[in-house]
């Protein structure tokens, strides 16, 4: 299942449509990783409203996804973790350690609007 | 094991298939939507070491009861290499293979019961239960 990604100015924007297999994943971070350097893309957004589950595999590739995307310089925030899955991944002991999360797409925007552009959201 | 589905396990696609067949046998029995999650991850842990260490097998979920528990249990059953050591495979963090280490240890901690049996050569095991919680008024 192909991830659509979007670009809107200095941040692109992947969006989740369907569960994701291992294959589907690496492709995601794959893609992601080549259109930030394309793009010369400054933040990228992952909304995963719609995946139910996210297991060992697919919080091990988000982190190292979002880990290459800073190495290329750019910011990740990953938006709308289910609060199901929230509970799951503590229970399950995984953490998304040094990745930067928010509730939806509005809040993952205004926070790269900050880190990036010092906007304080005031306006 | 009353009313059983399984799912053969060929490539990591079909992890995606377990955890849904799961979801649903566990929807049909009134778990609430955090405990489908619990399971769902609990089914992709286990399918997903089948398809890493052994590369093929089965997942079943079915219906138990025990007294007047009422729950869903899952088997994951392959023909693998097998864990030579099950206590070591057991612990957080312990992997021989390219994964976290987590999946054995913490589909235990999202299940309520949980057995694995395996010997080397032969093939691996697992068992796991989480019982319906009654409503309590």
């Amino acid at each position: 299942m192909l991830v659509p990604i979007l670009k809107q100015g200095d941040y692109l924007i992947a969006s989740i449509q369907s569960e994701l297999s291992d294959a589907d994943l690496l492709k995601l971070r794959d893609d992601l990783v080549r259109r930030v350097s394309e793009f010369r893309s400054r933040g990228v957004i992952v909304d995963v409203t719609v995946l139910d589950v996210m297991d060992s595999f697919a919080t091990r590739t988000l982190r190292s996804m979002a880990h290459m995307i800073m190495l290329r310089g750019a910011e990740t925030v990953i938006v709308g973790i289910q609060p199901e899955v929230a509970f799951s991944m503590v229970q399950l002991g995984l953490r998304l350690e040094g990745v930067t999360t928010a509730l939806d797409l509005e809040e993952g925007l205004s926070l790269l609007d900050h880190k990036i552009k010092g906007d304080n959201g005031l306006g | 094991m009353a009313d059983r589905v399984c799912v053969q396990i060929n490539s990591e696609i079909d992890i995606v298939t377990a955890r849904q067949k799961g979801r649903d046998k566990a929807q049909q029995l009134g778990f609430s939507s955090t405990e489908l999650t619990l399971i769902a991850t609990a089914i992709s842990e286990v399918v997903r070491n089948i398809v890493e260490y052994a590369r093929r097998g089965e997942l079943c979920v079915g219906i138990v009861q025990q007294g007047d528990k009422r729950g869903i249990v899952v088997v994951a059953q392959d023909s693998g290499p097998g864990i030579p050591d099950i206590n070591l495979a057991m612990q957080d963090g312990y992997s021989t293979g390219k994964s976290l280490g987590l999946g054995l240890p913490g589909a235990k901690r999202l299940m309520d019961e949980f057995e694995i049996v395996s010997e080397v050569g032969k093939g691996t095991k697992v068992t796991m239960k989480k019982w319906v919680q009654k409503n309590v008024r």
